[in-house]
């Protein structure tokens, strides 16, 4: 292991930065846990003798992955398991979504989630309840929590129904600047459905969750957001309908942004199949037609993020009838591999696709990571692109292994990760 | 007399919207007499002597019902006050029947107030006496900001140019409007700083300049006026917490420091200390004028009092026209 005091240099790289569209051969090199230079040769060839050099192998060397969309558990060993599976997925900061929780008192929730990620390898940012117990009567302290540095608000897999209670959270937001994130899911229309509707559902016997649930909250927020210049972040966009609704949206207005989780471009309804409750999500896998709608979304930029969901679920919460399962999917360990399927089958240039789990949620969230700029973190993630591997949930550091992908064939596997300078993950050789 | 007739063209006194400039000054002027007036041993005068007035009164008030009482005794009328819980409302009756029978009993002033915006407004069309508005709804309060206004200039000796900062909850406020109303129409530069959910729609149409952030809006100021937090008015969660909102919008000492040092204080009252303003603030004998404010509210209503009687009092009562 590399510790950060001392100077690194990473040769014979690939350089990925999304944030500046580059793209070249070079070093980069680490001071005091930043990055201090980057450049095709930053010693002229002869680095001075007090210096560890990583060799990369000609390898990608980009920005370390932010993760917008984590579930953590309540306990502090759940989180330190996660940090482990994001180090292995390249992941270096995880934004983590806030628990629903009796506490009144937000400030110290976030105080006690930051006190629980001390010494873990990588960085933990903890949202915070857009409403109080997240029970969407009620905004949360949005400006005291602004000011202790929260820089988005969520009521996680809830949404805020209320139309008046939410208009009054983007008229107050706005002068704090926050970015206010929603779960994109009309509560009525979605009530007790656990699959996407349609001939699937029907056949299958099971409440369907109709796409216009998606793009009636979505258009309801909309004009919510007429009034008013607040930032706004769709959680997960996975429909036709609301894909278009957002395009057509942020032609007319600034701030508005939305996210993808993997598994909704990787997979459709099929996966859930003979009632397979490790594709059970919220909100449902769709059907083909959307998911292409998806994968156009996120070429043409109407989608700024992909998200992995990490939500790790025992089995116990899984092993039920479809309906009394828990929903999520673990992801941290396969964010890239599955992502760069997008880039494999030309849906989308690298760098584009790189951009939506490093410089987009770091401008979204305004952290001063997720780019290989002089003077940021050094936090990166050295990567083949390219290595064709299976995917084996025993090699996955989680301990749930509640992931849809087994045995799924990709291409992609990092090689390193390193937080602040510190190699936090590498891979053994085979 | 010892002052020159005015000439006061309103029988009512419903908002400040309806009047001018010259009006405002004529109110003031007279009020300014009745000052020195109250500081005297005998503060009695018998101008309204034989007249009847009616305090009527929808909403709990303490302060402004006192006020109205106190100037209608001291001019000599015989004041009555009539308050919600002890009137026929309670049983059943309209506004307007209430009205139609108060009516009857010939009082030639009436003093309402309303929980509900326009209310007073709706009585003075069926009645045949003066009616002043002591607050409707989220409407006015003329008398507050016409006391308001008398405070300020006796203090700095003009009303143009000032800089007056109204903070906190404009949107339930009544005293808000009237004063933005009086404030704008005498010269003055007046701004409003508050949460946005606490602003009244497009409220830079009427003339302010707008703030979400306490310090910038405070920024040499004259005055800075506070509002109370009108939780009672709030149909839903307008604020995240009275905490936030104190640390954010309450007046303590250091956001006061950003407006000018002889910057002074004023509050219609009741004060929540705590939640808009800080204990220190409030009791700073040199800079807050929220007693001063309620010796103003006596003189100031003693002049409209006697400028709405002065055509009855001249020419007879009006005749009866309200019964319609």
């Amino acid at each position: 292991m590399t510790t950060a005091h001392r100077k690194i240099l990473l040769t014979n790289a690939r350089l990925l930065d999304p944030a500046t569209q580059l793209d070249q051969q070079g070093q980069l090199l680490i001071e005091d846990g930043k990055i201090s230079a980057l450049g095709p040769d930053i010693f002229n060839g002869s680095p001075p003798d007090d210096i560890d050099i990583i060799d990369c192998q000609g390898l990608c060397l980009s920005p370390g992955f932010i993760d917008m969309r984590v579930f953590i558990g309540s306990s502090g060993a759940g989180l330190r398991n996660i940090t482990e599976a994001a180090a292995y997925g390249g992941v270096t900061t995880i934004i983590t979504v806030p628990r629903a929780t009796e506490l009144t008192d937000d400030i110290a929730v976030i105080e006690h989630t930051a006190r629980q990620a001390e010494g873990l390898p990588i960085n933990v940012c903890p949202m915070s309840p857009l409403t109080k117990a997240m029970a969407g009567q009620e905004m949360t302290e949005i400006g005291l929590l602004s000011q202790y540095g929260v820089t988005a608000f969520t009521d996680g897999k809830k949404p805020v129904a209320n139309a008046q209670v939410m208009s009054r959270i983007l008229q107050y937001a706005e002068y704090f600047d926050p970015l206010i994130i929603q779960h994109i899911e009309e509560p009525e229309l979605a009530a007790n459905g656990c699959v996407n509707a349609g001939e699937q559902a029907s056949r299958l016997g099971l409440v369907g969750i109709p796409t216009i649930a998606e793009v009636i909250m979505l258009e309801r927020d909309l004009r919510l957001l007429q009034e008013c210049r607040t930032r706004y972040h769709a959680a997960q966009l996975t429909t036709y309908d609301a894909l278009d609704a957002m395009r057509q949206a942020k032609k007319r207005r600034n701030g508005l942004s939305a996210g993808v989780a993997v598994p909704h471009f990787a997979l459709n309804e099929t996966a859930v199949g003979d009632y397979r409750t490790f594709a059970k999500l919220s909100p449902p896998l769709r059907n083909e037609m959307d998911r292409q709608a998806i994968v156009s979304a996120l070429a043409d930029g109407t989608i700024d993020v992909i998200v992995s969901g990490h939500d790790p679920q025992d089995p116990e919460s899984k092993r039920l009838p479809f309906e009394q399962a828990a929903d999520g999917v673990i992801g941290l360990e396969t964010l890239l591999p599955l992502s760069l399927e997008l880039y494999h089958n030309k849906s989308i240039a690298l760098l584009d696709l790189l951009a939506k789990f490093t410089c987009n949620p770091a401008r979204l969230l305004k952290l001063d990571t997720g780019t290989l700029a002089v003077g940021s973190p050094a936090d990166l993630c050295i990567f083949d692109p390219d290595k064709p591997t299976t995917l084996n949930p025993d090699d996955f550091p989680s301990k749930t292994k509640n992931t849809p992908f087994e045995d799924r064939p990709v291409q992609g596997i990092v090689q390193r990760t390193l937080v602040a300078g510190k190699t936090v993950y590498e891979r053994e050789a085979v | 007399m010892t002052v020159a007739q005015p000439v006061f063209p309103h029988k009512h006194l419903l908002g400040i919207q309806e009047l001018k400039p010259a009006d405002i000054t004529t109110i003031l002027d007279l009020a300014d007499i009745y000052v020195e007036q109250n500081r005297q041993t005998n503060k009695r005068k018998s101008i309204l002597k034989g007249m009847t007035q009616i305090n009527l009164f929808f909403e709990n008030s303490t302060r402004t019902r006192m006020s109205f009482e106190l100037a209608g005794k001291r001019l000599g009328a015989d004041v009555i006050n009539m308050s919600v819980s002890t009137s026929s409302i309670k049983k059943g009756e309209t506004l307007l029947d209430t009205a139609l029978t108060i009516n009857a009993m010939h009082p030639d002033l009436l003093v309402m107030r309303h929980g509900n915006s326009g209310a007073v407004k709706l009585l003075s069309e069926k009645v045949s006496g003066a009616v002043l508005n002591a607050g409707d709804g989220s409407h006015e309060h003329p008398t507050q900001a016409l006391l308001d206004a008398l405070t300020i200039r006796r203090r700095k000796g003009r009303l143009h140019g000032l800089i007056v900062a109204i903070c906190g909850d404009i949107l339930h406020s009544r005293v808000a409007r009237s004063n933005i109303l009086l404030l704008h129409a005498m010269g003055a530069r007046v701004r409003v700083v508050a949460p946005s959910t606490l602003l009244p729609v497009d409220v830079d149409r009427l003339g302010v300049e707008v703030f979400h952030d306490m310090k910038a809006g405070l920024k040499d100021c004259d005055i800075v006026m506070m509002l109370r937090l009108q939780l009672e008015r709030m149909q839903g969660a307008f604020l995240p917490s009275v905490r936030e909102y104190f640390t954010l919008y309450g007046l303590d000492l250091d956001k006061l420091s950003a407006a000018k040092p002889d910057a002074l204080i004023m509050h219609p009252g009741p004060m929540n200390r705590g939640v808009e303003i800080d204990t220190a603030v409030a009791d700073d004998i040199h800079r807050s004028l929220i007693q001063e404010q309620v010796e103003m509210g006596v003189a100031v209503r003693m002049a409209c009092l006697d400028l709405l009687t002065r055509h009855a009092r001249e020419n007879g009562p009006a005749v009866t026209g309200g019964a319609s």
